[in-house]
């Protein structure tokens, strides 16, 4: 019996020749990654262990993204005491304000993951690596300590669902509609404890930012990760932003799976997620009339340089509805830079959006956006649990760039080839 | 390992943004944390209880972001255990690293209702619901777990030097 992609990959970090689902292991860590919210607790950890150093000081990353920049005294102590830390232990990536960017979107762009990678985060979307080859999964601030002091980390090694993609995606519908699909198809446990591996030759379809914002939210589905195979776009992607090596791992031809699904890209429309769970999926067709308050375009799933483009294609020349507030973030500096450069910001501007800078901010109802009750966001955010943008009333629909533009102008969700 | 107490009891999908807010993570105070622990969906929460209850609850329970604050909030707030019929991965994770005793048992969760005094047997992996005399057995912790949670957590594991 062969192993799963994902399996291979954890064998070779655990020095095992083989590994099967179910089995504990304990495997080396090629980075360990924290936030402004998760790291505080990790260091208070790490120093009752009595660690004297971190594993390698250039593979731990901080990142201060989510409360930052600082939105009150209490937040401003958390990126506080992650700066001293980083300090004080030498290590080599913190991202502070003006470096910093939301941390899945900073990592790739900044060559810190590659291919055949082992990470671990504590931050749930870290599964967002596996859009490159790599096993990166979310963990909690303990283990993160323990990253930190040890290098290492155990794991159940998970089985798997596989897709297998075909066709290719129609105009106006992107990597955001093909998980929401997913998710909607199988459910917010639907993947739970296993990786979700894709395959098929619908992959090669798919831009590498297409598929960054797919293995994002297979947390959604409870997957332990979301796992792309490596092609010449996933070389070129790494080889324009690192100097490291990718290793790539191809799942074997007699690897197991659990299920698998057969997904016609082709066949996906625009979806969005209505409140409150990201399952509760409808096609655009079948939104009805929904009033919308507030348009969110960014976060780590959806801030991309190219979901921007995508969001301005829509708007340019147009105007937001005067019911609407529109809030554009990009996800790094060099992506806010590079819509500057590009006159992106100058259609937002225009349209009546506000452009933030990087922020995890309103995703996670932290500040740059809340709700008040009772209102509605049209979000490229990744969760709308209840209370999660604001207030417990509030609501929070999920959808792609292209959706949330069109639905800003609309000033209700609105399908972005209709408008 | 035995737990004797009292159970409050939720849904499906309780997620880790109503067991605790993100607007209250800007603190690692256990205290304060615990203060605000399920107040989007349960307001009185952290009045009604009291030392060594129980938290019974549907499937993938904790599921969403990966803050230890959740498992924390619960603990510090008085809860000694959760069951429920499923738990996220790691929500599941960080329970068993900060010591939060958790137990997955599909059928004590559906059965066991609110107000139910219930005594568990971590070792044994036996629920008994003491109001209704119903026994529910399920999987004890593997031997690998068996010992972080003896040790006291993770931290305390490898402080022991007994994980790597």
């Amino acid at each position: 019996m062969g192993m799963t992609m994902t399996q291979k990959i954890l064998a070779a970090h655990a020095g095992l020749d083989k590994v099967e689902a179910g089995q504990l292991i304990l495997v080396d860590l090629d980075r360990v990654l924290g936030n402004d919210i998760t790291s505080p607790v990790a260091i208070r950890e790490f120093e009752k262990l009595g660690a004297t150093a971190v594993y390698d000081k250039d593979k731990v990353t901080m990142v201060m993204d989510h409360f930052a920049p600082n939105k009150d005294i209490k937040a401003a102590e958390q990126c506080k005491m992650c700066r001293s830390f980083c300090n004080e232990y030498d290590v080599t990536h913190f991202y502070d304000v003006g470096r910093m960017g939301i941390e899945h979107a900073l990592l790739p762009e900044k060559g810190l993951v590659v291919s055949g990678d082992v990470v671990i985060g504590a931050d749930s979307h870290t599964c967002t690596y596996g859009a490159l080859g790599a096993f990166s999964t979310g963990v909690g601030s303990t283990d993160m300590a323990c990253g930190m002091a040890t290098g290492k980390a155990w794991f159940k090694v998970p089985s798997a669902i596989r897709f297998n993609l075909k066709g290719k995606l129609n105009p106006f519908v992107s990597g955001k509609d093909v998980i929401l699909h997913i998710i909607g198809m199988i459910g917010v446990d639907g993947a739970l404890y296993r990786s979700m591996e894709f395959a098929g030759e619908g992959v090669s379809a798919l831009s590498v930012y297409d598929r960054l914002t797919i293995s994002n939210m297979a947390i959604e589905a409870g997957a332990k990760n979301g796992i792309f195979p490596v092609d010449e776009q996933t070389l070129a992607y790494i080889a324009e932003h690192s100097d490291r090596a990718p290793v790539v791992y191809e799942a074997d031809a007699d690897a197991v799976y659990d299920e698998t699904y057969e997904i016609d890209l082709s066949r996906i429309k625009s979806t969005v997620a209505f409140p409150h769970l990201p399952e509760n999926t409808k096609t655009i067709d079948e939104v009805g009339e929904v009033k919308i308050d507030q348009v969110v375009i960014g976060s780590c799933t959806n801030g991309h340089y190219k979901d921007l483009a995508e969001a301005a294609s829509i708007l340019k020349g147009k105007k937001v509805a005067d019911h609407v507030r529109a809030i554009i973030i990009p996800a790094t500096q060099d992506i806010y830079l590079k819509a500057i450069e590009n006159g992106l910001v100058k259609i937002f501007i225009e349209a009546g959006c506000v452009v933030s800078t990087p922020t995890c901010g309103p995703c996670l109802g932290g500040h740059m956006g809340i709700l008040a009750a009772g209102e509605r966001a049209v979000a490229t955010t990744n969760r709308n649990f209840v209370g999660r943008m604001g207030h417990v009333t509030s609501e929070v629909y999920l959808a792609s760039p292209a959706v949330a533009a069109a639905s800003a102008i609309a000033g209700k969700i609105a399908d972005p080839a209709k408008v | 390992m035995k737990f004797t107490g009292t159970v409050i009891k939720y849904g499906d999908n309780v997620d880790t943004d109503v067991i605790i807010p993100a607007r209250h993570l800007n603190t690692i105070d256990v205290k304060e944390l615990a203060s605000h622990c399920m107040e989007d969906i349960d307001k009185d929460f952290h009045k009604k209880i009291k030392e060594g209850d129980i938290m019974v609850a549907g499937l993938n329970f904790g599921c969403g972001s990966s803050r230890e604050h959740a498992p924390i909030a619960i603990k510090a707030s008085g809860i000694s255990l959760v069951i429920a019929k499923s738990f996220a991965r790691i929500f599941y994770r960080n329970a068993i690293n900060i010591g939060l005793a958790i137990l997955e048992c599909p059928e004590a969760a559906e059965a066991i209702e609110n107000g139910h005094q219930v005594e568990a047997d971590l070792d044994a992996g036996l629920i008994t619901d003491l109001t209704t005399g119903a026994k529910f057995k399920t999987n004890p912790f593997p031997p690998f777990i068996q010992k972080m949670i003896t040790n006291g957590g993770l931290v305390a594991s490898i402080q022991k030097g007994d994980f790597c």
